[in-house]
Parts: C-alpha cells; structure tokens; sequence
C-alpha cells in the first residue's frame, strides 16, 4: 500500500516543479497531437522554433507578450484582494472601442495628443466597464466572477454592432471594419523593422506601477490587509466599498489599455479577432506568475510565444488555434496541480518496497 | 503511551514521556504552554507519528496513520480550533462526522437522539440552531457530542475550559464525571491548577517536552503541582494600585443591538469607563458581550441608544472614525480579526496607524521607519518572533495576543475595549497582559474588560458591570461583593440595592427564572 504523507517541499522540488509541470504539459500534449495524426516533435518544433527561433521571432513574442502583461495585471491586482476578474477580455474590447472613439471620430486623433488621449481613453474604456461589476459587488454582494465574465460577450457584440452598424469603413467593401487610425494615433514602433512598439514600455511601467503601490504605499497595504483578511481589515477601519471600486477601475483600465494599444499598434482598426484571448490567458499569466507582477512578465513572454507558434502552426501544418487554447490548459493545470503535489510525498507502507512516483492515486 | 519521543525541527516536543489512563478516570495532563502536552496527545490520536515510543490503546500497540484509525478504535480529541460547518445546523454537522452509512440522513431522528445524549449529559443544544449562531461555549458541547456519537470512549480535550464562562465550566465538569463514570477514560489537557483540582482523579506533569511526575489528586496541592508545572514558586499576583479615576472616556447610554440571528440582544444596556479605571464586563457567554463590544468599535449597529467615546457621541460611527477617536481595540477573535496572518508582524503592528503621516509622505509607506517601530514595539511588549518580516500567523498565541497588545496600546489610546484578552494563554502570557492592562489603568486609560474568567475580572477590575441577557444586573465593585452575589446576577437576578438580592418587580420579564444553576 502506497499513501501520501504531507511536507515541505525542499527548495530543490519548490525549484524544479514549474519547469517539470510545464514539460509534462507539453508531454500530455503531444500525446495529443499524436492521437490526431500530427507528428508533436515537428509540431513543438514549430510551436518554439518559430518565437525564440530568431530575432524577428523574438519581436514578434514581444508584440504577443505586450498585451498579456496588462491583462494578466489586470487579473492579479484583484486577485490580491480576493477579487476574481474574468473579464479582462471585454475590458479589452471596451478600451479597444474607446480608443478607436478618440483616434478615428475625434479631433484629437489627427494632433499631436492623439497617443496620450487614446491610451487614456482606453483606460476609461476599460475602466467603465470594469466598474459595472465593481458597484454591484461592493453595493449589492454580486458575485463578482460571474458578472465580468458575461460582460465579456456583451463588450464582443458591442464590437460587432459598432463595425457592423455605425462605425463601418465606407471603404471597407463590405468587411466589418472601422476606419483605419489616422498615422497621429498610430503608436510609434520601438525597434526599426519590428512591430515591438511603445505599449511594451507602457506595459513594464505598468508592471512597475503595479508592484510599486502594492510593496510600498498604504493604499497597497490596505489590499494586502484585505485579501489576506477581510474582517481585520474591517476592524482596523479600512473601507471595503472604496478598495473595491477603485482596485476593479484599474484593473479594468490596465486591461483597457491592452485594447488601446492592438488597435494602435497591431491592427490598426477595430476589428474582430482583435484579440485572441488576451483577456482570458491574462488569468491563467496571473496565476502562473502567482500573483507577482515581476514573474507575469516572464510567463506573458512565455504564453505569447505560445500564441505566436500556434499561428505557424496553423500555416504549416494546417492545425487549428485550438491547439494553443489546449495547450494553455495543460500548462496551467499541470503547473498549479504540481504545486499542490510537491506538498505531498508518496510512502509505502512496507518499509522495503518504494512507492514510484506518480502511479498510485491518493487514497 | 510509552517513552514517546518526537521530535520537530530544532525542538524535542516530547522526550521519552511515559503516559497512562485508565477506564473511568478523568485525567489531568498538566503543563505550561509549550511543554509538549497536545504533542504527547496529537501523537495518541494518530495526528503525528512519534520518532520513538510505542501507544498501546486497551492493551493493544497500535500504530494509528490518522486520526481516523484513532477514531476507529474509540479515540476521539476536542481541540482549540472547532471543526464545525458554521452555515449548517447541529444536527447536520453530527451527521457529517459520521461514516457514511446509506445515501438517507434521518436529520428528524438523529436530532431526537442528540437532545436526548445532551439531557443526558447536561449539555443541551438546539440540535436545529446553524452552527454559527452558538456561542463559543454551545460549539463545544457540538464537538463533543460529535465524538460520543462516533462512539468514543477515550475522549481527550485540548484546554476545553479556555472557552468557557465559570458556569460552563463547571457544567463541562458535570458532563465529564458522568462520561467517565460510564467507564469511559478523560484526558483534559490544560494549565490551569483549579480545574485539575476540580475534576481530576489524576495528573501527569509534562515540563518543557519531559515528564515531572504523575500523582493522584487527593495526594497533591495546587501549590505542588505549581511547582512541578513551572519548576519554581509561582509569582505573586501583579499589585493594583490605588487610582484616581478622571473623566469619562467611553460610555454606552441605554444601548439597544441586535445578534446576527436578529434577536434583541442588548436590551437597554448601559455603562461607563472612566479614565484611569478597569471596569470589568462579567456575564455568561452569549449574553450580548460580543455584541457590546461590536457596538463600541463600530462594528454593528444599535438599534437605540447611544456611544460616546472621549467626549463626543460615536453612535454608529464607522471603525475608522472610531479608532480615530481614541479607542483601542483587543477583539474577541484574535487570529480571525485581530491580524492579517500572511502579513508580516511589521506590516500588522502598523495596522492601525499606517495613516500616520510618520510612516511616509502622501501615499507612500517608509518600510525603513515601519520596520524601526516594529523593531521597538517587539522588544518593548516582549514579542517573541525570528523578526520583524516573519508572518504573524506563524507566532504563537500568547505571542500574537502581545502583538495585538503592542500595536493598541502604542496608538496611545484614550479607552481600550479588551474582549477575552487571556484566554487560552498560560500563565506567564496571561501575567504578562494583565500587567499591560494595568499599566494602561496607571497611565490614565480607561479599560472596558470583557471577560468569561470571573477570576481575571476580580483581579483586574475596580467596577464590574454584571450582565445577563443583554441588561446590566448591576454595577458591583470587586471587594464588596462576594462570588455567591455576582452568581446570581449572572443567572439573571437584578441586584436592587443592598438589602434585596432578589429580582425586584421591576424587571420586565417578571419574576426572573432559575435559568441555570448558580455556580
């Protein structure tokens, strides 16, 4: 009989278990691709040689990864008072709509504040409707999951109404696109030759920003306070209403400027498939980075690779995206399951047979 | 249990300890905090294995793996920390420690068999009240009839007293000779002398992880076991001085509130604190204690009536406006409201004063200033901790408590409200915070003391305000009272005025009932 035994991880396995969770994941996924018919080392070898094959690669994983830091600071500010934001996706989208308000049906898109007022009007976008959810939370006690998730659907048909209806390019012939930014609201390109552009610098102040007021100021403390006790909080007088609102506003708005920047910089224009998921992934950055700003960085780097080899993968071998979205979720499930298990360790009851790892189930 | 050793990283919890009761005995097992006691336990329910040593239960070695191979063989064990559904009723909570037997759960007849089991054993229960509307001292007896009806017949009880007003506590006692007169075995963890002189038949003294000794209780003296518990003559009790008291620092004018259940349960209450003075709260466990104290700190609302602290009327003020008032807090529940445990001892000695201007201009904390107040306070109040960034959960109780302690008294408060401010602590915690108080008390801060133990409250108060149901049954002062007095104010008898000790007619429920027996 084999059963498990708690403990302290040593440093070694605390160490070792991501990058173990995460080669098992794409073990279990290539198993998958196999069951399809795809041959997984010339898959993997895709799926990484294209990102981190090559300079442009590289820049390329960048401009995948400048987005999923915001929305993955979008979920982990929250996240640290216990607050659960599933719609960076719509806050997304509403910064997106927001931006392209300012840049395209406004003056100010053709001056020379045309960069500052869309990336702020993206971040009012975001924040307005990540403010929805925060009053009914803080008012009523709705749960906030529930309702920045279904406001995820509605901010996409909000999209499709604008670039279906009111916003569509005369020009367009048709397709359900709004009018091209003008080149003043275009955010400039950071490295000559590469899409790297000005939201990367955006989104590592903002993970600075991020850390900054968490470590070192008292509105920090207070969310610290609250996500590890709420009732302490209360008793030394620390408003829940106010926290609450204010951390979703800006959550919603680091998710806003996420959207800010594609139409900006990738796209051009509000469009669908702005974003494939960003919002979303954003969750799984958040936890896999365990709610440290720092980290999200690395592990946005690391999921935008992943986004960008899926897109060779669908040209190459004809996959399609859902291998991406599969293989997000085997890394996140292995690599929060592993940190659970490396709390374990397995002990056989007689003292002379070993257990071997990973073949019994607890009991 | 024979020659147990375990051993922790850094620490010998139980060095070769030799322990042994027998059917129908209501052990003691004594010792200070610390001294290996719910080790020695832990490892008899299967919660730890021992590194050396063997446990024979009825003869037999056992092994236990869990705590429920320990179950299995008729061992069961209360601990501190309750392990009840707060949201589910008693009975649902029995029937969910039980193995399961079939897919139907008969709530209807197992309530009849645990108000039954409670009659029998002087410990009803609504078997139909949610959990969370018990008082600290109903979940225990919850607890405990969980484990008879998992049929335990060795029952050991981690501090059970620690929780319980002197009423329960003897009511506990009362429960407990009946279950060991029915040949089951009692072992009560505890360090408090009285009980074991109160209830055991023997005792086995543990000190710092080894064994003292083991004696009958007819063959011993509570100063014997003193020595034995703590190694020396104990200390005398701290003094209390003569003091002035001043003006009046916090003061509740007939002061109406709800419980969470949204019953009346302060019913026209009033009191006052001056400065310089304790006045002690005694009452009964759930007799609208929490609920006053919520009250003050601005945690619920009053229905009528007023609060004023220093001066000016704080009814239904937030907690914020409330601290800012001058009003330290100790709250009832220390680990659940008293501190953020993943939060550093800094960050939660700062807790209530992170607004000051002197932690950092504008919206900005100086860790570097943080960190020098911490620094100052652990050494000042004695917190015993690795540092100032070791999480707070991570201290003991009486630790915890003294950081509690520290950071109220450091805000330099007007009034303090401290609720249960011992319980649970051993002896030289409990000294230490009770000198704390009354240093406080010479400083010129007016204590509101809201205690079960009726001997901390005689101890430390100059008024006690005796409470039963939500109404004060009257304002006595320490020395001239006797015990016998307060008891019946505790069970509901309004003290009139020297001559009638009587309820009087003017109590709005009419003649008072005999609500519980009187201690």
């Amino acid at each position: 009989m084999i059963r498990l035994e708690r403990r302290t991880p040593p440093p070694w396995v605390a160490a070792a278990t991501p990058v173990v969770s995460v080669l098992a994941a794409l073990a279990v996924g290539g198993l998958m691709l196999a069951a399809s018919g795809v041959n997984p080392f010339a898959a993997y070898a895709t799926l990484f040689g294209d990102p981190f094959g090559s300079a442009f690669g590289w820049s390329e994983t960048l401009v995948k990864a400048t987005p999923l830091i915001l929305t993955g600071l979008a979920v982990l500010l929250p996240a640290r008072m216990k607050l659960w934001n599933i719609g960076a996706e719509g806050q997304l989208q509403c910064g997106a709509i927001a931006a392209t308000w300012v840049a395209v049906f406004t003056p100010l898109g053709h001056s020379s504040l045309a960069i500052p007022a869309l990336l702020l009007a993206g971040m009012v976008g975001g924040a307005v409707w990540c403010l929805v959810p925060a009053i009914l939370r803080a008012a009523l006690s709705v749960n906030e999951t529930i309702t920045t998730l279904l406001l995820n659907y509605v901010a996409l048909l909000l999209v499709d109404f604008l670039i279906y209806g009111p916003w569509r390019d005369p020009g367009s012939r048709g397709f359900p696109l709004s009018p091209e930014l003008p080149p003043a609201a275009r955010l400039p390109v950071l490295v000559g030759g590469t899409r790297v552009h000005l939201g990367l610098l955006v989104a590592l102040a903002a993970v600075l920003a991020v850390w900054f007021v968490l470590a070192r100021t008292r509105w920090g403390l207070e969310i610290r306070v609250i996500g590890d006790n709420p009732d302490a909080a209360r008793y030394v007088g620390i408003s829940l209403t106010r926290n609450i609102l204010l951390v979703m506003a800006v959550a919603g708005a680091l998710a806003g400027l996420a959207g800010a920047g594609e139409v900006s910089a990738v796209s051009g224009r509000l469009q669908q498939g702005l974003s494939p998921g960003y919002g979303y992934t954003g969750i799984i950055v958040a936890w896999l980075a365990r709610l440290n700003p720092a980290a999200s960085v690395l592990v946005a780097v690391l999921l935008g690779a992943l986004f960008l080899g899926g897109d060779g993968l669908q040209i190459s071998l004809n996959l399609p995206l859902a291998v991406v979205y599969m293989l997000q979720g085997l890394i996140f499930f292995f690599v929060l399951g592993g940190e659970q298990l490396a709390g374990y360790r397995l002990r056989s009851a007689a003292p002379a047979a070993r257990g071997v790892e990973g073949t019994e189930r607890p009991a | 249990m024979r020659a147990i050793t375990k051993r922790f990283p850094g620490v010998v919890a139980n060095d070769a300890v030799d322990f042994t009761a027998w059917p129908g005995e209501i052990h003691a097992l004594l010792g200070e905090n610390g001294a290996g006691k719910s080790t020695l336990m832990k490892i008899l329910y299967g919660f730890y294995e021992p590194d050396g040593g063997e446990v024979r239960v009825y003869g037999v070695p056992r092994r236990f793996r869990s705590p429920r191979d320990a179950l299995r063989c008729g061992l069961g064990m209360l601990f501190q920390q309750f392990t009840l559904v707060p949201s589910l009723s008693v009975v649902q909570n029995v029937l969910l420690s039980l193995p399961p037997s079939g897919w139907r759960l008969n709530e209807r007849a197992a309530a009849a068999r645990l108000a039954a089991e409670g009659t029998r054993y002087g410990m009803a229960v609504d078997p139909w009240a949610r959990v969370w509307q018990l008082s600290i001292g109903e979940q225990q007896r919850v607890e405990i009839l969980k484990l008879l009806a998992r049929g335990a017949d060795v029952l050991v009880l981690d501090e059970p007293t620690a929780v319980l007003t002197p009423q329960e506590t003897s009511d506990l006692f009362m429960t407990l000779r009946r279950l060991a007169a029915e040949g089951r075995t009692i072992i009560i963890i505890t360090h408090k002398l009285a009980e074991v002189m109160a209830v055991a038949h023997r005792v086995t003294v543990l000190r710092n992880g080894a064994l003292v000794g083991e004696t009958k209780r007819a063959s011993t003296s509570p100063r014997a076991l003193a020595r034995m518990m703590v190694g020396r003559d104990t200390f005398d009790l701290p003094l209390r001085e003569a003091t002035t008291p001043g003006a009046v620092v916090l003061e509740a004018v007939d002061v109406w509130a709800e419980s969470d259940r949204g019953m009346p349960a302060l019913r026209g209450l009033s009191l006052s604190v001056s400065s310089g003075e304790i006045v002690g709260v005694a009452g009964v466990a759930g007799n609208g204690q929490r609920e006053l104290g919520e009250v003050i700190a601005g945690l619920r609302r009053t229905s009528h009536g007023r609060v004023w602290i220093v001066g000016r009327d704080r009814t239904g003020a937030s907690p914020l406006a409330v601290i800012q008032a001058g009003l330290g807090h100790v709250p009832e529940d220390r680990l659940g409201v008293g501190i953020a445990p993943h939060l550093s001892v800094a960050d939660n000695l700062i807790l209530k004063r992170y607004r000051e201007r002197r932690f950092g201009p504008g919206p900005l904390l100086d860790r570097a200033a943080i960190r020098r107040l911490a620094l100052e306070l652990i050494g000042t109040f004695g917190i015993q901790t690795p540092g100032p960034d070791t999480p707070a959960g991570a201290l003991s109780g009486g630790n915890v408590q003294r950081l509690i302690l520290a950071r109220e008294i450091s805000a330099g408060p007007r009034a303090i409200l401290a609720f249960h401010p011992t319980r649970g602590l051993d002896v030289g915690a409990t000294e230490a915070v009770h000198r704390m108080l009354l240093d406080r008390r010479r400083e010129g801060t007016g204590v509101l003391l809201i205690s079960e133990d009726l001997d901390e409250i005689l101890l430390l108060s100059d008024r006690i305000a005796v409470i039963s149901d939500g109404q004060l049954m009257g304002m006595v002062r320490p020395g001239e009272v006797t015990v016998e007095e307060i008891g019946l104010m505790l069970g509901g008898t309004r003290r009139s005025g020297p001559a009638a000790a009587v309820a009087t007619t003017r109590d709005p429920r009419g003649a008072s009932p005999p609500a519980e027996d009187s201690p």
